[in-house]
């Protein structure tokens, strides 16, 4: 017998598994897990992507301190996620609405869906004539009601919320097809026992119905915050950051930086991805601790 | 149920619900219908400012017609397809493995490797930008589809694993168990016993990969150029800084882009829906 077989026989129980994982695990170590710790070197260095890395330790970071957009960008991820999690009560409120046997509900539900299906390209592209100031329909019903039109997308004051709409509309419909599973789920007989306790409307979602859909509300949670704070594709198709650097936020201020057309920035870009990163480990470990506890309980 | 059942409730309640449902839906969908209406617009309508007007002719046939054969719609389309394809079954072929893995052996890593993958799911991108840019030029793929396929493959792996390992948890164990007393080997196991009850996890995870994959705009700006490797959601993006002004040409193609994901949906709607629960909420 080889030494190759011997070694087989002996730990084959040990070994198979991890020979099921390697291909996975290799590809997912080069592409993801190798990356974060190259971006957070990178962070630490000057440098423009294709000549010497300069070592410049905190620079990056000092620099991040003193620059006014990244406060901005900073200030909208918050903006950003606070309104975001409006998606969670319009997601439920449209799921109670649609959570009915009548007929033909099911198209209804499937096309209620269609915003969380379409590329964010084309949901952006749509927002922007949607507010644009010449014939853009919000302009128009504007002008009908007698209002002066508001260019939404050229004012620094109105723009991020003017995007933020735009990511809501896929957004409410996530939560909503979430809420909707949810409420498939919810314990008939628990209903029908508050009823005959004359428990109703609201006092019966809040106490009987919403307790039942925590695991959905969970779920709907943690990817509206992820959601919330990986807004990219609106913002480039939208607004790029504009006017004047005023709906910046940390994910396409990092793209911006690192591929500046005034000289590739990859070191300070990646000091803004590890903000970014920083950030989304908390939620992270929020969620991987629930998770821990789920495995446990099992 | 709850609410209570529209059928239950007043004859007034009733015939309010019927007009609200497709009033509701009418004004959650403006936004696209729109887009739709404008797509079979002539320029005549474009340049005379009739944007929400009935169309003075339905230019369906030309304007998409236009787009085809003036710009690199095609290309940019066909790239998208031989982006995601291979993507969602590479994904879904190193998953399996690994969610069988993770899902039937009991090992002292399991749980954390278990967790790397979870949590490469909700990372942002902009970690990643700069090395892995960088290393698709090394491997010589920058700039090419193949970049595409790589970086998803890998990416959404972590995704999957999530949830071919719920899925495989699910499954009777004893049936794994058994086979393994008849001395039947791990591959075997894995390609007669598991893979063939995995089947309703593998089709909602081709649907919900398949969206995220064509959907994709980020990597796809940040790995490729040009309409010989770009994918049509960039693709998209560079045609409308083109067709400045020309609306009906940009919807066209924003239909185009938008419609292999939504066919997708439709034919496979259950399975869509039980892949992006996660699995969590049953």
């Amino acid at each position: 017998m080889s030494y190759v077989t011997r070694v087989w026989q002996d730990h084959k129980t040990t070994i198979t598994p991890w020979l099921f994982l390697l291909p996975g695990i290799l590809m997912f170590a080069i592409y993801i897990v190798i990356p974060i710790f190259q971006s957070i070197a990178i962070s630490f260095y000057r440098w423009d992507g294709l000549g010497e890395k300069t070592f410049i330790g905190l620079e990056n970071y000092r620099e991040l301190m003193r620059d006014d957009i990244f406060f901005t960008a900073l200030q909208n991820n918050v903006i950003w996620l606070v309104l975001y999690l409006l998606a969670l009560p319009a997601g439920l409120f449209l799921a109670l609405f649609l959570n009915q046997t009548t007929r033909g509900i099911r198209i209804y539900k499937s096309l209620f869906f269609f915003p969380f299906v379409i590329s964010q390209v084309v949901v952006g592209l749509v927002f922007s004539w949607f507010y644009d100031p010449s014939f853009g329909l919000f302009n128009t019903g504007l002008m009908k009601i007698g209002l002066s039109p508001i260019p939404v997308l050229a004012d620094e004051r109105f723009v991020t919320y003017g995007v933020i709409i735009a990511g809501l509309w896929p957004q409410i419909a996530y939560c909503m097809i979430l809420y909707l599973t949810g409420l498939n789920a919810v314990d008939g007989e628990q209903i029908e026992a508050a009823r005959l306790d004359n428990v109703r409307g609201w006092r019966m979602l809040w106490y009987v119905i919403l307790p039942q859909l925590r695991p959905a509300t969970f779920i709907a949670l943690v990817v509206t915050v992820i959601g919330a704070l990986r807004s990219f594709d609106l913002i480039s198709i939208m607004t790029g950051g504009g006017p004047w650097g005023s709906s910046q936020v940390l994910a396409y201020y990092m793209y911006e930086q690192a591929f500046s057309e005034y000289g590739f920035r990859m070191g300070y870009g990646a000091a803004i991805a590890v903000v970014l990163f920083a950030i989304m480990l908390i939620y992270i470990g929020f969620f991987l601790a629930k998770m821990y506890r789920d495995e446990k309980g099992r | 149920m709850f609410p209570t059942p529209i059928d239950k409730t007043s004859s007034a309640t009733r015939v309010a619900y019927k007009v609200a449902l497709p009033v509701a839906l009418l004004l959650w969908l403006l936004p696209l219908l729109a887009v739709a209406l404008t797509s079979v617009r002539s320029s005549a309508d474009i340049t005379s400012g009739n944007y929400w007007g009935w169309p003075t002719s339905f230019n369906l046939v030309e304007n998409y017609t236009a787009i085809f054969t003036n710009s690199p719609l095609a290309a940019y389309l066909l790239n998208s397809f031989k982006v995601t394809i291979p993507a969602v079954l590479g994904a879904i072929a190193l998953s399996s493995l690994t969610g069988f893995a993770l899902g039937i052996y009991k090992f002292r890593s399991n749980l954390f490797v278990f967790f790397l993958f979870v949590a490469g799911n909700f990372i942002p991108f902009q970690i990643l930008m700069v090395p892995v840019r960088d290393l698709s030029i090394q491997l010589g793929v920058y700039n090419s589809i193949y970049a595409l396929i790589l970086f998803h493959i890998a990416f959404q792996t972590g995704f999957c694993t999530l949830f071919m390992r719920n899925f495989i948890r699910t499954l009777p164990f004893d049936l794994i168990e058994a086979a393994r007393i008849e001395g039947v080997s791990d591959l075997r196991i894995f390609w007669y016993v598991v893979l063939p009850l995995m089947r309703p996890a593998l089709a909602a995870l081709s649907v919900l990969v398949f969206t995220f994959v064509w959907n994709d705009y980020f990597w796809a700006t940040v790995l490729t150029q040009g309409a010989h490797a770009q994918p049509i959601t960039a693709g998209i993006k560079s045609l409308n800084g083109e067709w400045i002004a020309a609306w009906h040409l940009v919807s066209a193609g924003s239909v185009v882009a938008a419609l292999p994901p939504v066919l997708m949906f439709f034919l496979m709607q259950k399975h869509f829906i039980a892949g992006l629960t996660l699995g969590a909420v049953k």
